[in-house]
This record gives structure tokens, C-alpha cells and sequence, in this order.
């Protein structure tokens, strides 16, 4: 089948889709945007996480079909190679990533969190972000990262 | 023309030794950009699958692949007979085939492979593959395959290795004696990057491949074994890597891509999901532990007698070394004049286990700290001073007869996590049920709620053991580019997340004071840098780096004075002092001489070095006595934990640290190695457990096994040491292991203070905690 | 695979009629998981994503009707007051990203003993609205459970919606689980009082092949609440009859070992959290009774 969807604020299309693939698996094999990964495939760990019409989903978890017509953000749609976002500069300061596989997740969650909750504590970080895994870290620098990012874009 | 896949780019870092410098490829992987080797595309590619056995020990009857050959989009399905050279391989003992031949020895163990031009396509057809088998009773018991009338696994029997160490008297006398039996679960490394890589032919009978692994080299002579080609024609490049911990020393799809690549004529990818991940690595071995402590009333150690049994599941793997290690390091970092250490490894049915960061000393801790905290007990004393009291220094044997040396900070990193300031108690008044245990699934409002602290300390070698020929390689270039002198660093050496390309270009930035320094991306193009694993990399590839840049310095100079031989004659300083900083070369005063820009111009320096630290020696098979290390690491913690005594829920308050990394080359990565292995740590602690029934895997996904989550990690206050080895490059040890190594045992004494339970086993489940 | 996006209810409704094996989907959160592990491969799948009857909800004659739809994340932000049993074990499911996705209509599609959301329907005496091409029926929850995994549905429906009233009383809701995040329940229990009809209702989860009530435990604490006059004049509640609560609780359950625990520590498990959750409900009321 055919899916035809906006990502990243552009429209693409997707072609010879096996109906039961997943979005993550369209974005990643069909669409040229592997930013989201596949780390677990079944909602438990966050590393495909995007937002679909403006929520924060797991792509995995969403049939391709169920894509259509919709409006699609990715990791590749924040921040820029010119400008990185305030999320993504205080991850690479504070020291957050490591091997980075659930970089991508963490950082759409992230953008997710400050855009609801602008100044969060450090408990209501730790809430948002335990569906998104990080096997390197401890969490230590990314909590860091966070409060870092909240604290610039606050200040903006 | 050949295709090439996205690869990681070059790494451009501009720092020093000592300097937090920003890891050169965050803000690709900020963005998504970074390209892991499940991310590998190229033009008609086709996508592997395994057919797997669903029994934990059969005979192979019979192979029928028609069904599977007849679906449209199936390219090729290959089985043992397709092995185009030796269907065997292994990191120590060659005894494990790249597809099954007449027997399946454990749940998942590759029979055959398929490739097709759809991920899906090629799993319908590796389920048409039609095996059939004569399944057998599996050997699931280690204590059963050591016996004489055990099925025998493989021709040699079923046991792998046995150590035996011997020191001092065998009969000693002690005035309190206790003993303890302790278990420790399967821990799985569970990196986050599946299995993945990409092997495409050359059209000339080689292939390349993109692989995401921790030792090239390895990979690359086990894989020419098996493809039946010379190295030179079997060609790995390293792909984005998701994680590691051990899992990616061995084999995994290596050799089956290979295959399927050059049986097509196409690239072919294979992938693994998570639950085919379970079975597609290597575990940490399960163990059971049996000690007897015996001490003085003073609490002076006296003896210590241990015996270990890790099973090692269907194949090797590196369970000779591990043995080695939990046995080496079974009675922790203690004086102790007398042991009788006896240790097996053998093989059962069971899922193999090798390599997990910590790698035989993590199970053996949990057994030599319980037994110091009954010992203190037992002598009604603290048990931080009885720890301190019985500390290794300087200048101790140890149980293998070898004399430490360095520094040995043991009782210091003791006093330094007892110093540390304990966190504050849960207040009543307002609650919050983020700070309790079981969290926002409200089982409990403060009832039963236990506090309790607990301690522990380890240690591990840093590099190979037992005189294995442990060195890496590297290539440095420095060459003058759009004006400035760049330094370009080659080294084999696998990324897995710790921050080794960053290490290796602050090295070289402080080596030639060249501020632009890039480290390209590994591969066989230069000699071994072996494997990341063993917490070597900084200490071995970084001195394969630093000899690699002392040996372009020394022509640098040469050259200059040479050039500048007037110079010198003239103006009094001579050369004597010249050093290599800020893009030049400076006097002893530091008044510059010359610029590398000028001085080179367009000729390029180029050298290429091995280094190799000090030799070690094999265990003697009947004393396990030998110089068996050449450096040794240690790490104390101390865990705050909170328990619901009624439920046996958990809450891990605050894990402390203190830990001697040498010389922080980059003390930001040091901290992510302290905070991340505490959390692999904590995670086999009250968490991680592989649960094995018969031989089958019974959890093989995310959601029953489970890694801790941000609510699970509290925060790691850290005491770092940089001591200074002086055998060492910089002074540095290695960092990565130690934080994995005591961080559990102290968590579960925590649970023990807190519960009055005595806990043996590991992980600690809720039954266990509230069990009358 | 056939991939089927009905864009109203009747159309979903007839689709499910003209492919009675058909497997529904919305939140994804269950049946992904089976897809992508290989588990399930349905010969036609339905999305439900497109109907927004069922992401709606309202009240109807005193109970509230919410959509199938309607998500986790929305239970807490709009229903949170109304419903704070379900409010509370929304908040234990998954991650914000599961949340996000994750719907009653779907725990009660899977009809899984582990779903969240199923003990706090059995307490506060939920209905589950099936529909189909022949017209609608509305299943008490508390019959709605027939066999591990299996439900009361036919083939050719579809569930439209879930009903219950709002609470009218203290509710509480706990779950065991082997990490403080995202856990798959160990066991669960749920309590809702209603001052109103005084009494006292009950749900376990995760430790019998379905879901379900405690009715000994219910008819005991609501004669030791009748006959204490205890509804009236709030007191507490004696701790042997705490403890024999919680000993009802347990025994209405009949947990099995399997990988997340064991049945002997799934019954002492839910004697601990009827006890206390009833407590922390008993004790809400007494502060917020009126004198």
C-alpha cells in the first residue's frame, strides 16, 4: 500500500508498503530517516520515540497506515547540522551521551517535557523520561542535561 | 563500483590530556545523524534471517528448505553444508559451528540462514524452513555435567577449565569461622543496539564488512576461518555501535552475512529484533559460591576457602578467562596468607555465557562481601573497619602470589565512601510517592519502610590475563592542511560508547600540541588494537597512540634541527628542551622556534607503533600461583536503600563511590563510566535475571527483563583519585569495570540491613525479601 | 495483510461484520507488539483511529460514557477527579509514550488478567458497550472477563465504549511490580468506596486467569462498616478486621508461578495491598465525610 504523510514539515510518500510494518520501520527504511531506533521494537524502551500530530508516541508501536494524512516529527526535525536545539547542545555539554542509540528517543522526549513543563523538577524529569532506556549513562548526565536546557530556554 | 555505506565520520577534537572534552560525535547523535550499523542502506540490498533451534539439546534429523526456497523475494538459504571453509570457531576454544551440523546444543542456536529482498519475506521463509529433530534430554545442571556419567556436550567433556589456587597452609586454624552459599542470577549486557552489520562482495571472491563488534581483528581471523578466504580478502570496517558490555566479542551474524553475500553476489544486512538478540550473544555467567572465612578474634583474616561453579552454557566463549577471574579475585582486596580456591567452568544446555563488563569478578564480590559483613558479625565489628583492617597496600600478595604494586588505595577508598554525607530521610508530611518504593504504583504511603545502608569493595585486573599477548596498534599522521598541522589517528580500536575516539585524540593533542586532531574511523587497515573489553583501551590503545606520536615527534625534532641547525649553533639554547606545543615547536623557555606549518610544509610524518604493557603469566594448573595481571583497579561503594519490608519492594536512595581511575584523561567520560556501570550494577542487583527453565529462555524481551529505568537509578555521588600508576601511560588505570563490580554487593547488604533478611541470592526479588 | 481505516463508526462496524476475524487496532500498544514479534499475522486489520466517537466521552444518566478511544494520558487529564481509582492506575501504565497511545477499549479488547485498567472497572461496577451491524449491548465488566485472554465479545463487534459512574467515594489503586517504572503488574488491586449505596468495591489484577472481585472481602467490610455505623460516624476500622480483609482479598485469588513472581507472594502481595489501600481510602473518607 501507499502512505502519504507530513514529516518534518515536508510531504512524503511511501510506496509498496507491507501493511503490517510499523511506522518506525517506514521512517527508517522507506523514508530515509533512521534517527529513530529500533532498540527494542514493542514500547519499552523509548529510542523510536516522535511525535505524531504533536503527542509523543513510539513508532513501533504505530501502524504504517495509521500514519496517513498525519503530521510526523522526528529527532531529524530538531534542531539543525547549522544550529543544534538548547536540548540537543545541553545533551552534548553535560556529558549525556555515550553511544547514543537512545539519544534520538530521549532527546524528542525531552523536547516534549520542556515544551509542557518549561522549569520541571528533577522528579518530574525522572517521570517523563522512564519509558525512554539508556544502558551507558546511569541517567546521571542526562538529568543534568535537562535542567541545563531548561534553564537556557528560560532564560530566552 | 562499489558500494559504501553511511560509516561514523572522522572525529575532529581539539583538547588535552585531563581536559572534559565534549565527546566529537554528540551532536550528530543529538540530531539522529549518526549512522549505527542497523542504519546501513546500500543499493540492492537484501535482508537476512536465521532459522534457530527451539530445542535446548537435539539431534538434527533432517534439513528441508523447499517450501522456503519456492517464496518469491528468497534469494538464497543456506545451511552447514554451505560453509565455505571450517564450520567452527571460538574467542579460546574452537568449538562452535557457524551453523549447526548433527546436534543443536542450546534454545536459539543458528541452524540455518535465509536471504531475501524484505525483512518479512525473509522471516516467512525461515519459518517454511523445515528442521527436524530428535530432541534430547538437556543438560541444565552444572553440578550434573561435572560428573563422569553426564552426556558429554562436547569431545573433550564437559568441563571447560578448572583452576585451583594454593597459597600458604592449607590447613590453617582460625578462632571464628563462618560460611555462606551464594548465588548470582544471568545477567544479559542488553546494549541497545541489536546485532547488526552489513557484508557486501566484492565481485572478486572477498567481501567488506560494516560491523558494529568490539575487537576487528578477532572477527576478521575467525571469519577468513570460516569463509575460507586469506584475511587480506575479508575486509571489516566498524559501523555506529549501540552499546556493547561484552556482548559483541564473539561472533553473532558476522559470518552468516558474510555468507549470504557472497552466495547472492549482493549486500545482505541482518538485523536481530531484541528477543533474537537474547539468544544471539553471550551472557554473564551464573554462579554458585561456597566460601569459608576464617579470622582471628583481633579480625585479622586467617584463610579463606572458596569453591565456584559458573556454567558456561553450550560454547566456550571466554569462559577460560572468566573462571580465571573469579577465581583470582575470590577472596576480594584483602590480605589473606591462606587460600584454597577451587573453581569450575563447565558446559551445560544452557544459553553460553563469556563476556560482561566486570567478567567473573562481579560474581565472586557478591560472595566475598557478604561474607565480610558475616564475618564482622560474627566479631562483633564494624564492617567498614574489618574491611580496612584486612586492606590490601602496596606491597601485598596476592592469593595468586602476586605482589601488588602502584598504588593500592583500598582502605582509603573505604574511609572516603564512609565519610560521605548520608542522605536525608523520606519526611512524612507531604507525600510523594516518587521517593518510596514501588513509586507511582502506590503500595505503600510510608508503612513498613525500612532504611539501611551497606558497603562493598572490589577489584579487577585492567588488560589480558595469564600471558596472552595483550597490545594494540595504532598510526599517527601529521601533515600541514589548509595552513595548520593536523594530526590524523588510525587506530582499529572499537568505540562502543565509552569515549575511546575522544582519549585517543587528547593523547595525541598533548603528545604533538597540535590543535586539529582526527581520529579516523576503525578498521583492518591497520594492525590489532584488541578488543574493548577488559578495561584496557585507554591504558593500551592510548599507549599504542602515545608511542605512535613520541616516534613522529622524535623526526619532528630530528627535522627541525636539522633545518635549523644555524639556529641552534647561533642562538645559545640549542635543542636541548624542544617541545612540541600550540602548533609549533617551542624552546625550553617557551619562546616559539619554529611553526610545524613552516617546518613541514608539504611533507607528511607518519609513523606507526605497537605498544604492549608488562608481560603476565599463565596460573600454574596446581596452585593457580603466577604474575598473572599487569595492573589492578579498585573501586568502594556504599548504597542507601529503602525497603518495604511487608512487600519486599525496593527503592535505591543513593549509590557513593570512590574509585582510583590513575589520571582522568577525560573526567567527564570517567564520571559516565562510575554513574553507567553503577547502573548495571544496581540492575543485577534487584532487577536483571535471564530466567532460564530447561534450558529455554523464558524472559527474551524488554518487558520481563527488565534494565533500570530513570525511576529505578538514583543519583551516584562520586570521589574520584587519580593516584598515579607509574607503569602506566599518564599514570591512568583503567575506569569501566570496577563501578560494576562492588556497586550490587553493596545494594544488597543495604537490603540486608534494611530487612533483616540474609539474602543470598541474586537478583533480589520481593519473595525473597518477604519470605518466612 | 489487508489494512482497513473505517472513517465513521457504522463503517467500522460493518467492516467488522464483513470480516468477523478481522483484529482491531488503536492505541497500537498491544497489538504492534504482536506484529512486530512475529505472534500475530491477521489476515485483516481495522484501524480505529479515524472515529472520533469513540475518542469521545460525556455523561449519560448519571454515568459516564467514555469512548474506547479515549486514552490513558486523557483519563488522567480529564477524568482524573471523577475517576480517581482509573485516574491512578493510568498513571502506573507504561511510560508518557505508552500513555499517549495506550486505551481502556484496548486493555478490554486483550482482555489481558495484567491490564491496568480492569481492576478499577471492577470496583466501581463498569460496563463495557459492545456494538455490532445488529445494534448495541452494554456488559456488566464484572461478566465481561470469561477466560485468560478471552472476553464476552462476539465476533462481529466492536467495543464502543466503557460506562461507570463517577466515583462517590474515596478510590485507590496499587500495583506490585519488580521496578519502580513501566512494569507489567505482579498483581494489583483496586478499591472503590461508594458512600452512597455503602459499599465497598473490589478488583485484582494479575493474579487469576481473568480479572477479578474480591466478593467475600466486599460483603464482609460492608457489614463491618454497616454495623460499626461506621458510614455515619467515621472511625477507623479495628485491625483484625483490616487483616481479615485483607485475608479475603487474597483468597479470592488464584495466582499461578510464572516469570514475574510466585502465587504464594502474589497472595501475600494482595492481603498487604487491601489492607493498606483500604486504609488510605477509609481515611480519605473520615477526612472529607461530612460531620
Amino acid at each position: 500500500m501507499r502512505v502519504s504523510c507530513t514529516v518534518n514539515g515536508r510531504r512524503v510518500t511511501a510506496d509498496d508498503v507491507w501493511e503490517g510494518e510499523s511506522l518506525l520501520y517506514v521512517l527508517r527504511e522507506r523514508l530515509g530517516l533512521p534517527g529513530s531506533k529500533n532498540a527494542c521494537e514493542q514500547g519499552e524502551c523509548g529510542s523510536c520515540s516522535v511525535y505524531l500530530d504533536g503527542t509523543l508516541v513510539c513508532a513501533c508501536l504505530v501502524l504504517a497506515g495509521q500514519a496517513e494524512d498525519r503530521d510526523l516529527v522526528t529527532v531529524e526535525g530538531i534542531g539543525s547540522a547549522e544550529s543544534l536545539h538548547p536540548v540537543q547542545a545541553a545533551f552534548v555539554e553535560a556529558g549525556a551521551v555515550q553511544c547514543g542509540f537512545c539519544t534520538p528517543g530521549l532527546i524528542v522526549a525531552t523536547h516534549d517535557l520542556l515544551r509542557r513543563v518549561p522549569q520541571p523538577t528533577t522528579v518530574q524529569i525522572r517521570e517523563a523520561l522512564a519509558g525512554n532506556i539508556c544502558r551507558c549513562t546511569g541517567y546521571a548526565k542526562i538529568i543534568d542535561a535537562v535542567h541545563l536546557a531548561a534553564g537556557r530556554m528560560g532564560a530566552s | 563500483m562499489k558500494a559504501k555505506p553511511r560509516l561514523p565520520p572522522p572525529s575532529v577534537v581539539s583538547g588535552r590530556v585531563g581536559d572534559a572534552v565534549p565527546r566529537p560525535d554528540a551532536a550528530l547523535k543529538t540530531r539522529g545523524e549518526f549512522p549505527y550499523s542497523s542504519d546501513l542502506q546500500v543499493e540492492g540490498m537484501l535482508w537476512g534471517a536465521t532459522v534457530r533451534s527451539p530445542h535446548p539439546y537435539a539431534r538434527i534429523v533432517s534439513i528441508d528448505a523447499e517450501e522456503a526456497r519456492s517464496i518469491p523475494g528468497v534469494k538464497a538459504i543456506l545451511t552447514h553444508e554451505d560453509v565455505p571453509g571450517r564450520n567452527v570457531y571460538g574467542l579460546e576454544i574452537e568449538d562452535q559451528p557457524v551453523l549447526a551440523v548433527d546436534v543443536v546444543r542450546y534454545w536459539g542456536e543458528a541452524v540455518a540462514l535465509v536471504a531475501a529482498d524484505h525483512p518479512e519475506r525473509a522471516r516467512r521463509a525461515a519459518h517454511a524452513v523445515r528442521v527436524e529433530y530428535e530432541v534430547l534430554a538437556p543438560l541444565t545442571d552444572p553440578e550434573v555435567a561435572l560428573t563422569d556419567d553426564s552426556p558429554k556436550l562436547h569431545p573433550d567433556g564437559n568441563i571447560t577449565r578448572r583452576i585451583k589456587i594454593r597459597h600458604g597452609d592449607q590447613n590453617p586454624r582460625a578462632d571464628v569461622v563462618v560460611t555462606g552459599e551464594y548465588e548470582v542470577g544471568m545477567q544479559d549486557q542488553a546494549p541497545l543496539g541489536p546485532e547488526s552489520g552489513l557484508a557486501i562482495p566484492d565481485g572478486e571472491g572477498g567481501v567488506d564488512l560494516y560491523i558494529a563488534t568490539q575487537w576487528l581483528h578477532i572477527d576478521r581471523s575467525q571469519l577468513a576461518e570460516c569463509l575460507g578466504l586469506p584475511p587480506g580478502k575479508v575486509r571489516l570496517t566498524m559501523a555506529g555501535i549501540g552499546g556493547a558490555f561484552g556482548a559483541r566479542e564473539d561472533l553473532s551474524m558476522q559470518a552468516h552475512a558474510c555468507m549470504l553475500a557472497l552466495r547472492t553476489g549482493r549486500p545482505v544486512k541482518i538485523v536481530y529484533g531484541r528477543a533474537e538478540s537474547f539468544v544471539g550473544h553471550v551472557h554473564r555467567h551464573p554462579a554458585r559460591l561456597r566460601y569459608e572465612h576464617g579470622a582471628t578474634r583481633d579480625g585479622e583474616l586467617v584463610y579463606v576457602k572458596a569453591r565456584i561453579m559458573l556454567d558456561g552454557g553450550a560454547y566456550a566463549s571466554s569462559s577460560t578467562a572468566v573462571i580465571a577471574n573469579a577465581c583470582c579475585f575470590a577472596v576480594g582486596p584483602y590480605e589473606c596468607p591462606n587460600a584454597t580456591i577451587d573453581g569450575w567452568v563447565v558446559y551445560t544446555n544452557n544459553p553460553p555465557c563469556g563476556a560482561m563488563r566486570g567478567f567473573g569478578s562481579v560474581q565472586n564480590c557478591y560472595a566475598h562481601e557478604a561474607q565480610m559483613d558475616k564475618l564482622a558479625a560474627a566479631l562483633g565489628m564494624d564492617p567498614v573497619e574489618l574491611r580496612i583492617r584486612n586492606a590490601l597496600e602496596t606491597g601485598s600478595s596476592l592469593i595468586t602470589g602476586q605482589v601488588v604494586d602502584g598504588p593500592v588505595p583500598v582502605a582509603e577508598l573505604l574511609r572516603r565512601v564512609r565519610a560521605m554525607p548520608l542522605p536525608p530521610a523520606v519526611t512524612s508530611d507531604h507525600l510523594d510517592l516518587t521517593q518510596l518504593p514501588g513509586g507511582v504504583s502506590n503500595t505503600t504511603h510510608g508503612e513498613a519502610v525500612r532504611r539501611g545502608v551497606g558497603y562493598a569493595v572490589g577489584f579487577k585486573n585492567v588488560g589480558y590475563s595469564e600471558g596472552f599477548d595483550d597490545y594494540s596498534t595504532a598510526r599517527v599522521r601529521l601533515a600541514v592542511v589548509g595552513g595548520r598541522p593536523r594530526v590524523e589517528v588510525h587506530t582499529a580500536a572499537a568505540e562502543v560508547g565509552q569515549g575511546l575516539v575522544t582519549v585517543q585524540a587528547q593523547i595525541a593533542g598533548t603528545e604533538l600540541g597540535v590543535h586539529d586532531v582526527i581520529v579516523v574511523n576503525a578498521d583492518t587497515q591497520v594492525g590489532s588494537a584488541g578488543s574493548s573489553s577488559a578495561s584496557r583501551q585507554t591504558y593500551i590503545t592510548g599507549g599504542a597512540v602515545k608511542a605512535a606520536c613520541e616516534a613522529v615527534r622524535e623526526r619532528v625534532l630530528a627535522l627541525a634541527e636539522s633545518e635549523l641547525s644555524e639556529l641552534s649553533r647561533d642562538g645559545g639554547g640549542g635543542s636541548d628542551g624542544w617541545r612540541l606545543e600550540n602548533d609549533a615547536i617551542v624552546s625550553a623557555d617557551g619562546a616559539a622556534v619554529i611553526t610545524l606549518a613552516t617546518l613541514l610544509g608539504e611533507e607528511v610524518i607518519e609513523e606507526t607503533s605497537e605498544f604492549r604493557p608488562r608481560r603476565t603469566t599463565r596460573l600454574d594448573p596446581e596452585t593457580g600461583q603466577a604474575h598473572a595481571h599487569m595492573q589492578y583497579a579498585f573501586a568502594a561503594h556504599r548504597a542507601v536503600v529503602d525497603v518495604d519490608t511487608e512487600l519486599g519492594l525496593v527503592k535505591v536512595v543513593e549509590l557513593a563511590t570512590a574509585q582510583d581511575v590513575g589520571k582522568a584523561i577525560n573526567p567527564q567520560a570517567v564520571e559516565g563510566q562510575l554513574e553507567g556501570g553503577a547502573a548495571q550494577g544496581l540492575g543485577l542487583a534487584v532487577m536483571e535475571e535471564i530466567q532460564v527453565k530447561d534450558g529455554v529462555i523464558r524472559n527474551p524481551s524488554f518487558t520481563d527483563y527488565l534494565l533500570p529505568t530513570t525511576l529505578d537509578m538514583p543519583p551516584v555521588r562520586m570521589d574520584i583519585l587519580e593516584l598515579g600508576d607509574p607503569n602506566a601511560p599518564y599514570g591512568l588505570k583503567g575506569v569501566g569495570e570496577p563501578p560494576t563490580i562492588s556497586s550490587g554487593p553493596a545494594i544488597v547488604a543495604a537490603i540486608r540491613a534494611a530487612s533483616a533478611r540474609s539474602l543470598s541470592r541474586v537478583p533480589v526479588r520481593p519473595h525473597d525479601i518477604v519470605d518466612s | 495483510m489487508e489494512f482497513l481505516q473505517p472513517a465513521s463508526w457504522p463503517e467500522a462496524l460493518a467492516m467488522k461484520a464483513a470480516h468477523p476475524e478481522a483484529l482491531p487496532i488503536a492505541g497500537g500498544t498491544d497489538v504492534m507488539v504482536e506484529i512486530n514479534f512475529d505472534r500475530q499475522r491477521p489476515a485483516t486489520i481495522i484501524d480505529l483511529t479515524r472515529v472520533a466517537d469513540l475518542n469521545a466521552w460525556g455523561m449519560e444518566r448519571g454515568f459516564l460514557r467514555i469512548g474506547a478511544g479515549v486514552t490513558y494520558t486523557r483519563i488522567i487529564d480529564e477524568l482524573g477527579e471523577r475517576l480517581p481509582g482509573l485516574a491512578m492506575a493510568s498513571r502506573t501504565v507504561g511510560s508518557p509514550q505508552i500513555r499517549n497511545r495506550g486505551t481502556v477499549g484496548g486493555n478490554l479488547g486483550s482482555a489481558s488478567p495484567a491490564g491496568d485498567a480492569h481492576p478499577p472497572l471492577l470496583a466501581s461496577n463498569a460496563l463495557v458497550e459492545l456494538a455490532s451491524t445488529s445494534g448495541s449491548r452494554r456488559v456488566p465488566v464484572r461478566e465481561f472477563y470469561i477466560g485468560p485472554k478471552r472476553n464476552a465479545m462476539r465476533k462481529d463487534e466492536l467495543i464502543a465504549a466503557f460506562l461507570v459512574e463517577p466515583g462517590k467515594g474515596p478510590q485507590q489503586f496499587s500495583k506490585v511490580g519488580t521496578r519502580n517504572a513501566m512494569v507489567i503488574a505482579v498483581c494489583s488491586f483496586a478499591i472503590a468506596l461508594d458512600s452512597e449505596r455503602r459499599q465497598v468495591g473490589t478488583g485484582i489484577g494479575s493474579a487469576a486467569p481473568t480479572p477479578v472481585t474480591a466478593g467475600e472481602a466486599e460483603t464482609f467490610m460492608k457489614a463491618v462498616l454497616d454495623e460499626g455505623r461506621l458510614w455515619e460516624r467515621p472511625a477507623p476500622v479495628a485491625s483484625s478486621a483490616l487483616a481479615r480483609f485483607g485475608e479475603l482479598v487474597a483468597a479470592a485469588a488464584r495466582p499461578i508461578d510464572d516469570v514475574r513472581g510466585t502465587a504464594a507472594y502474589r497472595t501475600h502481595a494482595l492481603a498487604v495491598l487491601a489492607r493498606r489501600s483500604f486504609t488510605w481510602a477509609w481515611d480519605e473518607y473520615r477526612r472529607t465525610a461530612p460531620a
